[in-house]
């Protein structure tokens, strides 16, 4: 019963973020989708992933988004002041911006990320129809005590350690890749 | 196990409703008397000429970013810290090589200015 | 309807209905300290003392006109409080306030003064925390007005610089603590060292505590860090252009977090509901005197120390704040490896 609701919830979420023409609203519909997400790993008795789901996922990428599509200032189409420019340089014979506002789907001019997501598209259609009919082959699903916090650690500081120092250099790169984007001007 | 999880639930439903439900009261019981002006936003007396939503400095995003990568360095200390009495010296180790490769690109960022905000 | 399920329902009701009065409390006890801090009177006339004032607010706020920008975002516009408050409420969800108990024999078996008790509940209270900078950011952004988007900007970048140092000050606990439960971690803080000292953590982790409270004090944005109230720069902040019940909702959302900062502070540094003198199952009282402690600290740091500047705040959260949680938790881990405790 809780399943589908949160699954109902994520699958909703995540449609209608691609549905959105304000992409603060997609954000925010990713957010709820994370949300409902870390309800299943509940479900699935995993805490913890869950809670780092919220965390992570919703608590600091999401931020993130949110800081870059307010910082790009991409809805600015949006807003009221906008279609008040719009429609001034539209009653000057402009004519054109009302056309460039949905000019999205125009052709001729999107057609290399056009095909990309195609591509993309149809590689998730074969990874899910993959994982759809292996799927129940991977039947020992570990339950119960493997996925606590303790084992986790266990796991991850011992058999798994040198995988942990590794992030460490993938967080450095990262950390560097931030700072040298963010301060060119300098 | 479980069945822990459902109060907090039921907290967040019970919190939203209220929230929703003192809005809406309230929305019922004052008098709206609206003009032009009065729904324009506060610019400490001068007329709003441009739209808010304008382009604003990068530092904002650099802070996401940099909160972002540290998060995720935060996340790890949780595991480690609780199974700490098991790991002992191994775990003191390890998690120094892991800060040790941190500091460096931490002090990058310093180097940089990525921390100054001035 | 076990007698257990419905003490459970009674108890969730109850501690939410005593997290809305303690921020009318709140209020009142922050404008009288503030008086008596400048030597004022404060409120005297609604009520015994003016005890009255906060309900006299309430439904003053209830009839207040409602505004919102005929620019801004309609619908995100009025979600942001909604999210504020929530957020600010779930987090108590997880805090245990008092040791099990049967009611004087009235249950079959023992209750736990606690909303939820999880396994994770420390991790509940950090997750809370970092989805509690979505009600400012939006406030500030659906409100469309230069002031609201400014002060977003700020308070949300200042949650999340001081939220690093939050977990890390959570992590420096549980290395002493070996557990993510809040409960667990309070009952490793009964008894006593030599007879007298009492087993707090804050003994083990001064430094791990004044991080804490620090960033604790940032998160709710409460002076000497509460950017949103530097009127001479931002005017009101996020909430520039919230009026009546949105507006209060902002209020409460913040003595809310007051309220769960605190109270986590108490059950992870100040030994939770363990305390001499009452026996166990009054030990909420000890929980409440803590908190209360806490509380009065805050409000008197607000009116003592003067605010910080912009950039002087995320220099102090970056460049001091966080290496120093960092070395505090290399140090606490030497320590116990060290001690052998």
């Amino acid at each position: 019963m809780a399943f589908y609701v949160f699954a109902v919830i994520a699958v909703v979420a995540s449609v209608l973020v691609i549905a959105q023409r304000n992409p603060i609203y997609s954000v925010l519909l990713l957010i709820a989708s994370f949300g409902a997400l870390s309800g299943l790993y509940v479900l699935l008795e995993a805490p913890f992933v869950a809670v780092i789901q919220i965390i992570v996922y919703a608590g600091a990428i999401m931020v993130l988004f949110l800081f870059v599509v307010m910082l790009l200032n991409a809805p600015h189409e949006e807003t009221d002041y906008d279609e008040r420019i719009h429609a001034y340089e539209a009653e000057r014979g402009a004519g054109v911006p009302a056309e460039r506002v949905r000019g999205a789907g125009a052709p001729g001019v999107n057609k290399v990320p056009m095909r990309f997501g195609g591509f993309l598209a149809a590689a998730l259609a074969v990874e899910l129809v993959w994982v759809l009919t292996k799927g129940g082959e991977s039947g020992a699903f570990p339950s119960g005590a493997i996925s606590s916090v303790k084992t986790i650690g266990q796991l991850l500081f011992t058999d798994y350690a040198f995988a942990f120092e590794v992030t460490s250099v993938l967080i450095l790169v990262a950390m560097v890749g931030a700072v040298v984007l963010a301060r060119r001007e300098s | 196990m479980l069945s822990a999880y459902v109060p907090i639930a039921i907290f967040i439903v019970v919190a939203t409703g209220f929230a929703l439900f003192t809005l809406v009261v309230s929305g019922l019981l004052h008098s709206e008397k609206y003009n032009k002006v009065k729904l324009e936003p506060y610019e400490c007396g001068i007329e709003p000429t441009t739209d808010a939503r304008d382009r604003y400095s990068i530092r904002y995003y650099l802070v996401a970013m940099l909160f972002v990568i540290f998060d995720v360095e935060t996340v790890f200390m949780f595991p480690w810290a609780v199974i700490f009495d098991k790991l002992l010296l191994f775990g003191l180790i390890e998690m120094l090589v892991f800060i040790f490769i941190l500091v460096v690109g931490y002090y990058y960022a310093w180097q940089k200015g990525a921390l100054e905000w001035a | 309807m076990t007698p257990l399920l419905v003490a459970q329902i009674g108890l969730t009701l109850f501690v939410f209905v005593m997290l809305l009065n303690s921020a009318a409390v709140m209020v009142y006890v922050e404008r009288k300290v503030a008086a008596f801090l400048q030597q004022r009177l404060g409120p005297y006339r609604v009520g015994w003392q003016g005890v009255l004032q906060p309900l006299a607010d309430i439904v003053k706020l209830m009839f207040k006109e409602e505004l919102r920008p005929k620019a801004a975002d309609a619908f995100l516009f009025a979600l942001a409080p909604i999210i504020a408050a929530t957020c600010a409420f779930a987090a108590f969800a997880v805090v245990p306030f008092g040791a099990e108990t049967t009611f004087g024999g009235w249950l079959p078996e023992g209750l736990r003064l606690q909303v939820a008790d999880v396994n994770v509940a420390i991790l509940v209270v950090f997750a809370v925390a970092s989805m509690s900078v979505y009600g400012i950011v939006l406030a500030g952004w659906s409100s469309n007005s230069k002031y609201s988007l400014l002060g977003g900007l700020r308070s949300s970048a200042q949650m999340i610089s001081y939220e690093l140092s939050y977990g890390l000050a959570l992590a420096g606990v549980l290395i002493i603590g070996n557990s993510l439960s809040l409960t667990d971690i309070v009952n490793r803080q009964a008894g006593t060292w030599l007879g007298f000292i009492p087993k707090w953590f804050v003994f083990l982790q001064p430094i791990g505590f004044l991080i804490y409270m620090t960033a604790g004090i940032a998160e709710t944005n409460r002076a000497p860090f509460d950017f949103p109230e530097a009127e001479q720069e931002l005017v009101a902040g996020y909430h520039t252009e919230y009026s009546s019940m949105s507006f209060a909702m902002f209020f409460l959302a913040e003595y809310v977090n007051m309220v769960t900062v605190s109270a986590v502070a108490t059950d992870l540094f100040l030994g939770g509901w363990h305390g001499p003198f009452l026996p166990e199952s009054l030990g909420w009282i000890w929980f409440l005197v803590k908190v209360g402690a806490i509380l009065f600290f805050y409000v008197w740091m607000r009116w003592t120390l003067p605010r910080y500047r912009y950039d002087q705040l995320m220099r102090f959260g970056w460049k001091v704040l966080l290496p120093v949680a960092v070395i505090n938790l290399l140090v606490t881990a030497a320590g116990v490896l060290y001690f052998e405790l």
